[in-house]
């Protein structure tokens, strides 16, 4: 193939990201760091707020939060991968589905649960803050590293058992290397998540524990001291850069591994036992919570019934429209934030695998930063014609897909890169034009890999709040907007209506991963 | 399974670029001569009935778009952000307690409506830039059923929540992040002058919970709210809550759960006014004026549970019958408050908090 033409085609694969970023990311950022750093026409930025008590403690424990909340969940959810993505059993999709069912809901909803159903020393505190963060980002564990870890080749382990290598060995030197770069992944992702933490820090923490986050809103949102929001937001930014920086070193360090297309047996023997152990345990834990909320949804004065459900139909002082349209926008809104997220993600992922690192910390930066921040960018940069986007219902799935990218991404580079070169260039000797080798061959290997990209990237947008709160217009609400408006009113028919959305979004996220599951995946192109 | 051609990232990407591009041409063509629409900027509290709001749209051909920014202080601090540039027509929901920062920040227009008049004389000649819409007092709430079951009687005044008898009862919001939370702060200092910090002091030492904001005091601490997982029987809140609860709840109880304390509750007002640059200041004063129409607010109990300014409104059922309107609420000068504020919010933060 021309050089010339494969280099000029990478090019524009990295230029669609990059420019999307410029747009929607890097200019409103600039906007409002100019607004605050910026004292006629001279950066004038106050350094002391980097050096302040405030500022070190702060950091203090956004760090080691976030640090001890991704080891717990990488504990937590690698049994479950393992399990989910190395056996065949019946029921492995709707648990699968069930998974990603905490990812999305909106932190309010599961804080409540959280306080109904911890013990009283234990319901404000870092325990009730780590605990958490391990319920939300098991999913990310699971689907990350599961992913990664359904296509690797079982013939490995087999021939290690054959060359007599003990179980522990080959978790410890085969499984562990092989993972490493999906672990990294999901590790990277998680704590970011937890770093920039912000209503579990808030609800189960209260005002005592503060992260950088939650600090920066406070800052700019409340206080509306944007200068010193603005150094807090700089420091988390270079943050996050440095944990997708060294993340992203790792992996590529670690490498990638071969593929096997074999298909997951069924546990046998003693593994009957411990793939179910695992799967009712997590199920069990995840499910807690959840069934707590269940309950308060169907619960009317002192009995049981479906009234709070029913009651969506109607419109309510608390919205502007009947609380079911909430469900068609977050469903519409989430449609086209998939597939902008997926059609700027996939040329990224493309371009990463291809060797753009630099791409790959630019895609994760918008993940860490703060949502108060950016959401005062927008106002300002977006201000004008012909980009006067600040009341178009437009801005919703764009901030949504700007959250949901990097998960796109990541889904999709260990999955590229571990696409057998040698696969391709057989093809080609074949006499494969570069679409049918695309067609034929890498589309097959990715099927997978992309339903889990498309349907993380729709369950993050519908559980979307951060952002799209800050952007939406009251006669659009989304579901988690829907449940905000609902649990800041008094009255029970407020609180019902509230936990009624709650089941719903979490009906609609199992159902729609369920179907990423079937349809793509296993009715895909063979 | 049919086999289509497939599309390329590339075409893809284009295509949603092209999309793109004409929504924001086209939302960026809106604003022709004749403004069709007047916006308002306001809090998450907000709401208007349905009919009302079509009332409006009827009556001045103008559609009235509403755009929500968290809560009373956020949403004005988005309207500084932005003073002179404004995202809106009018803004609504500045308390007393902010009243001060709006009013520096030149965001505001004059205008005073003719409805003035009308008003409740407590309010009929504000400050030029604003216009009262509506007021409301932040009290403390009880749980009936729980103080009826343990055997305790509710407190009655601020000074009796340092008693022992209450000791672990009480939630309250923070007032560096809550609307209610700084009012409640204010209404201790209105009532103990100096000694305010010596009290909270006693607060602390006898078990107050802090919480950020009234949708977790109120809806996930407060043993009272319905449905709630909460253990504490006291929480500040709004004199017209317990109506909430009655109107609220799938079956109509004959007596409020919960009660408000008449003592020690502290009046904010809230206000609305143009917004500086505003590309709509025709429709912006014929909204101002709809707000404090007798429609408008006979409609804000309902909506809001706040109460209305205008005199000879008539107030729903449960209202008369569940909430209390204070008869001397507490309240300081926004001049007291704007000199203040601050100091007393990082005081206040030290001796309970830290």
């Amino acid at each position: 193939m021309d050089r010339h033409r494969r280099t000029l085609s990478r090019t524009a694969t990295a230029a669609v990201p990059i420019a999307f970023l410029a747009l929607f990311f890097a200019w409103p950022l600039v906007a409002i760091l100019r607004r605050s750093l910026v004292v006629d026409g001279r950066l004038d930025v106050p350094w002391g707020v980097v050096t302040s008590d405030l500022t070190r403690e702060v950091l203090w424990f956004t760090l080691w939060q976030a640090t001890v909340s991704t080891a717990l969940t990488l504990a937590a959810g690698l049994p479950l991968a393992w399990a989910l993505s190395r056996f065949r059993f019946r029921g492995r999709s709707v648990v699968e589905a069930f998974v990603l069912v905490p990812f999305v809901l909106p932190t309010v909803v599961v804080a409540t649960a959280f306080i109904a159903l911890l013990p009283d020393g234990v319901e404000r505190s870092v325990w009730a803050i780590l605990l958490a963060h391990v319920f939300f980002n098991v999913a990310v564990v699971v689907r990350v590293v599961g992913a990664f870890w359904a296509g690797l080749d079982r013939r490995l382990w087999d021939a290690a058992a054959t060359l007599g290598a003990s179980g522990a060995q080959r978790r410890l030197r085969l499984t562990l290397p092989l993972l490493a770069p999906a672990l990294a992944s999901a590790a990277s992702i998680v704590f970011l998540f937890c770093f920039t933490s912000f209503g579990v820090i808030v609800i189960l923490g209260g005002p005592r524990y503060a992260t950088l986050e939650t600090e920066i809103y406070n800052q700019a949102a409340r206080l509306f001291d944007l200068r010193t929001a603005a150094v807090l937001g700089l420091i988390q930014l270079a943050a996050v850069a440095a944990t997708v920086l060294v993340s992203g070193r790792l992996e590529r360090r670690l490498g990638g591994a071969r593929r096997g297309g074999q298909e997951a047996p069924r546990p046998a023997g003693r593994e009957r036992i411990v793939v179910g152990a695992v799967v009712l345990c997590s199920v069990a834990l995840l499910a807690l919570p959840l069934l707590a909320l269940v309950v308060r949804s169907l619960s009317v004065g002192d009995g049981y019934g479906f009234d709070h459900f029913t009651a969506l139909a109607h419109e309510t002082p608390a919205l502007f429209v009947a609380p079911w349209h909430a469900v068609l926008n977050s469903l519409l809104f989430a449609t086209a934030a998939a597939a902008i997220a997926l059609a700027v993600g996939i040329p990224a992922a493309v371009a990463v695998a291809g060797g753009r690192r630099g791409l790959d910390v630019l895609l994760m930066l918008p993940l860490g930063a703060s949502a108060a921040m950016l959401g005062f960018g927008f106002l300002l940069a977006f201000a004008d014609p012909p980009l006067d986007l600040r009341s178009s219902p437009w801005i919703v799935p764009l901030a949504q897909s700007l959250v949901a990218l990097p998960f796109v991404v990541r889904a999709l580079v260990p999955a590229l890169r571990a696409v057998d070169i040698r696969l391709r260039e057989a093809a080609a000797v074949l006499g494969a034009t570069p679409g049918q080798i695309r067609r034929e061959i890498e589309l097959p290997l990715l099927a997978r890999p992309l339903a889990v990209a498309g349907g993380l990237a729709f369950a993050v947008a519908l559980g979307e709040f951060g952002a799209t709160v800050f952007v939406v217009r009251a006669d659009w609400p989304t579901v988690p907007v829907a449940i905000f408006r609902f649990l800041g009113r008094p009255g029970e028919d407020n609180v019902g209506a509230a936990m009624a959305l709650c089941v719903v979004l979490m009906g609609l996220v199992a159902a729609v991963a369920l179907v990423s599951e079937r349809v793509l995946v296993r009715g895909g192109p063979r | 399974m049919k086999h289509h051609k497939p599309v390329s990232p590339a075409s893809l990407v284009t295509g949603l670029a092209a999309a793109a591009v004409v929504g924001m041409l086209a939302a960026g063509c809106g604003g022709g001569s004749q403004p069709k629409d007047v916006v308002l900027v306001t809090h998450d509290s907000f709401a208007v009935s349905k009919d009302v709001k079509q009332a409006f749209e009827k009556d001045t051909g103008l559609q009235l778009r509403i755009l929500q920014g968290g809560d009373a202080n956020e949403t004005l601090n988005k309207a500084l952000l932005t003073a002179g540039d404004p995202q809106g027509d009018v803004i609504f929901g500045i308390d007393d307690s902010i009243l001060s920062r709006a009013l520096d920040g030149d965001l505001l227009d004059e205008y005073r409506s003719p409805e003035l008049s009308a008003l409740e004389p407590d309010f009929s000649s504000p400050d030029s830039h604003v216009t009262p819409i509506d007021h409301g007092e932040v009290c403390l709430n009880v749980d009936r059923g729980w103080f009826a079951s343990h055997d305790v009687p509710p407190p009655t005044s601020l000074a009796d929540l340092a008693l022992d008898r209450y000791r672990n009862l009480l939630v309250v919001e923070n007032p560096a992040t809550s609307s209610p939370g700084l009012a409640f702060v204010l209404a201790t200092i209105a009532t103990f002058g100096d000694r305010w910090e010596t009290y909270w002091r006693g607060l602390r030492a006898n078990g107050v919970m802090v919480v950020d904001g009234w949708e977790e005091a109120y809806t996930q601490q407060f043993s009272g709210a319905a449905g709630s997982p909460g253990k504490r029987p006291i929480v500040v809140s709004y004199a017209s809550s317990p109506a909430a609860e009655v109107i609220f709840a799938s079956k109509k109880p004959s007596t409020a759960p919960t009660a408000a304390v008449e003592e020690g509750c502290y009046r904010q007002v809230e206000y609305a006014g143009i917004l500086r640059g505003a590309h709509n200041v025709d429709g912006a004063r014929k909204l101002i004026d709809f707000m404090l129409s007798e429609r408008f607010q006979a409609d804000v109990p309902g909506s809001m549970f706040v109460y209305p300014v205008r005199s000879g409104v008539p107030l729903p059922e449960a209202f008369v019958k569940y909430a209390v309107v204070p008869k001397d609420p507490l309240q300081l000068s926004p001049q007291e408050i704007d000199a203040n504020r601050d100091r007393w919010v990082a005081r206040w933060t030290d001796i309970v908090v830290r």
